[in-house]
């Protein structure tokens, strides 16, 4: 408020310029209001796409476990376990060797390795995931088919998520490249927060006589755990809704099963591969369009979740080393 | 610091030369639009005709081949969109393209959306089952019961899940099959060769009921993959894996595929003599262009030598051909008439360059129709009239 009075007044005589501060002002909150209107847009249109599947299956679409164009009948359950399934798996696999870059990046790496590797981290964040999906085709499935799967079911055949037969292209795999997908972002992230910690937190820590791992544990880790538990959620986000990939690898089938080793479907890869499908009018397309809006809820409500805790860790992290 | 009034002075000569850049810009626009809109109302009025079609993914390397032979030959244009053939029904039902292209006949519901719509099976194709198995060449015996077991697979208490099943080994003789789990793969996306496969598993064996019949069932086990090319990728990847492939892209890609047992108990290897062998077995029983074509095929067609699973594709056009609209012309529809006639027959009377569509067929991996169909075409296309007049006789 104040600034613009003061620029108003140093500029009253510029009567053009005043006009274009307004033009300015004018179309800028135009664009504004113009990206959240675009969200409401496609909320509705999605709305009004799905409201057939919506009114023939009302909520139990969402407990339905079978997904049948022959019978027109549409369930959730196969599509929405699915992603849950491998965005769990890709947490697990990627949040501690994300972690660890992180740690080595921000903590212990000198200079000289530092700046070259958070560049390449971040490039690989920036990779198409058609090409991780293409590498994961070519190079990861023959891997998990012949080494890795046989090798787990080996030592954990015993448990019932491991039955089956390996064959690269199923839950597991899809987990396993998604978890590559995700590393390169939550490292990214992790760090940010990492360094936001301020340098005093560790020089305390040492001074007390704590080792490196040891200041690393309780001053650092602990002071940036909400910016970390930000950048996880950031990376669950990726993993939710990435289709391409997932697509590739995780064998498209309609099926629920308890194995990983058994092909299965996330939201995402079943709308890949059916909306080709089906007249303007039709159910299987309705129900695929009311899927999206479960996605995009799910989305929406990690990226909430994300937003908030960031913003806290970036107000701790005021005054800091930066 | 300059005042306001110093800095409008100053910037007074660029503005006219903005001026100037302004001005040329718009005479440049100016003279751009005249000379295009010139440009364009030539190319229009030179006559050329564009017929548009939309449909199934199977035909279009062949229509995009005629196409291209066809506006040498006459100068009309042919736009096919490969969009799949559930999209080219409703685009046809909503007249929104002069023609389409379906793998599947239309059914009761679809028939009674657009009525007056005629079937005339433009090309064949054959579904085949391709494995990969390591050292076993193209040429494994398969029944339609084993077929129809493996798919079902685990599903089903008598489901064949291993490559060494009795069933197997039984019609093999002297073939060492492997002790390998048996990994089915199928389309994950809508498709005619789907609706094709499923629905010889059907005839083949009622274990696979009718619920399991369509573009897109919930298949009981397997790995799905996208496009006949993701089928075949699949397969040639995962050893010990079989699923269902057309012809063309089995022969396209070197796979071994089976020789599947047809109902006058000949084990047949799917070839292009083998498919139009079951094409010209079926013909008598097939009904007139614009008869009902619901639930009509020529899988398990009779003939010592037919390939069990072969099909039909067709194009679908309107009999009266002012149903379209105002974008329909007597020239258009004479155009359309012609071009179809044209692509269903073979006559090649002189030089190559005048040769009818289906002389292209054989060197695409696409089979000729047999002479009976393109009689029966022959004979639906003369019933097109375009305002009550015939276009061809």
């Amino acid at each position: 408020m104040q600034i613009s009075e003061v620029v108003r007044g140093r500029f009253r005589n510029i009567r053009r310029g005043a006009l274009g501060d307004t033009l300015f002002q004018w179309l800028t909150s135009l664009v504004a209001i113009g990206v959240v209107a675009l969200l409401g847009v496609i909320a509705v249109v999605l709305l009004i796409a799905a409201s057939a599947s919506i009114q023939t299956f009302g909520p139990s679409f969402l407990t339905g476990m079978t997904w049948d164009s022959v019978a027109d009948v549409y369930g959730a359950v196969p599509f929405v376990s699915g992603t849950l399934v491998t965005s769990a798996l890709a947490l697990l696999i990627g949040v501690p060797i994300s972690l660890g870059v992180a740690i080595f990046l921000s903590e212990l790496a000198p200079a000289k390795v530092r700046v070259p590797l958070t560049y390449v981290v971040e490039l690989l964040a920036a990779v198409p995931s058609v090409v991780y999906g293409l590498w994961g085709i070519f190079v990861l499935a023959p891997a998990m088919a012949n080494v890795i799967e046989p090798g787990l079911q080996g030592v954990l055949g015993f448990l019932p998520i491991f039955q089956g037969t390996p064959r690269g292209a199923d839950k597991f795999a899809a987990g396993v490249i998604l978890a590559i997908m995700i590393i390169p972002t939550i490292s990214a992230v992790s760090r940010e927060a990492l360094r936001a910690v301020p340098q005093s937190q560790r020089e305390a820590a040492l001074s007390l006589g704590a080792t490196r791992w040891e200041s690393t544990r309780l001053a650092v880790l602990r002071y940036a755990r909400a910016g970390i538990f930000g950048a996880i959620v950031l990376g669950l986000g990726r993993a939710v809704g990435e289709t391409m990939a997932v697509t590739m690898m995780i064998g498209n089938s309609n099926g629920i099963s308890l194995s990983l080793l058994d092909p299965g479907q996330t939201i995402a890869s079943l709308i890949a591969n059916n909306f080709g499908e089906g007249g303007p009018v039709s159910l299987q397309k309705s129900a695929l369009i009311e899927l999206g809006l479960v996605l995009m809820l799910m989305s929406l409500v990690i990226n909430v979740f994300a937003r908030l805790m960031v913003s806290r860790v970036l107000r701790r992290g005021e005054g800091g080393a930066e | 610091m300059s005042t306001g009034a110093e800095e409008m002075a100053a910037r007074r000569p660029r503005r006219s030369r903005r001026g100037v850049l302004w001005i040329a810009m718009g005479a440049i626009v100016v003279a751009a639009v005249i000379l295009g809109a010139g440009a364009l109302s030539g190319w229009f009025s030179s006559s050329a005709i564009t017929l548009v079609g939309a449909g199934a993914t199977f035909p279009d390397p062949l229509i995009r081949k005629w196409s291209s032979a066809y506006v040498t030959v006459t100068g009309v244009r042919v736009n096919y969109q490969a969009v799949g053939s559930g999209a080219g029904i409703s685009q046809i039902t909503a007249k929104t393209v002069d023609f389409a292209g379906s793998d599947a006949p239309l059914s009761a519901t679809e028939r009674a959306a657009a009525p007056g719509l005629l079937h005339i099976p433009e090309t064949l194709g054959a579904v085949t089952a391709a494995y990969n198995l390591p050292g076993i060449p193209s040429g494994l015996n398969l029944t339609g019961d084993i077929l129809v077991y493996m798919f079902l697979g685990s599903t089903s208490p008598s489901g064949i899940t291993m490559w060494n099943d009795p069933s197997i080994a039984a019609v093999n003789p002297g073939v060492s099959l492997p002790a390998q789990a048996i990994s089915v793969v199928h389309r994950s996306d809508g498709s005619g060769t789907t609706f094709v496969w499923t629905s010889y598993l059907h005839l083949a064996n009622s274990a696979w009921n009718t619920s399991l019949v369509g573009k897109n069932p919930a298949w009981p086990v397997g790995i799905g993959a996208q496009g006949n090319a993701g089928v075949a990728g699949k397969i040639l990847q995962t050893p010990y894996s079989i699923g269902y492939v057309e012809l063309a892209y089995t022969v396209q890609n070197s796979m071994t595929v089976a020789k599947i047992e047809n109902p006058a108990g000949n084990f047949v290897l799917p070839s292009l003599a083998s498919t139009a062998s079951a094409a010209a077995a079926a013909a008598p029983t097939l009904p007139t262009s614009d008869g009902d074509w619901n639930g009509v095929s020529i899988l398990m067609a009779p003939g010592a030598g037919s390939y069990p699973v072969s099909s039909l594709t067709y194009l679908l056009v309107y009999k009266e051909l002012n149903a379209i609209g105002p974008s329909m012309t007597q020239a258009r529809a004479k155009a359309l008439v012609d071009f179809i006639w044209w692509a269903v027959s073979a006559q090649c009377p002189t030089a190559p360059a005048t040769c009818d569509g289906q002389s292209y067929s054989t060197a695409l991996v696409y089979v000729p129709l047999p002479q009976s169909v393109v009689t029966l075409d022959e004979q639906g296309l003369r019933n097109v009239t375009f305002n009550g007049q015939t276009l061809r006789t």
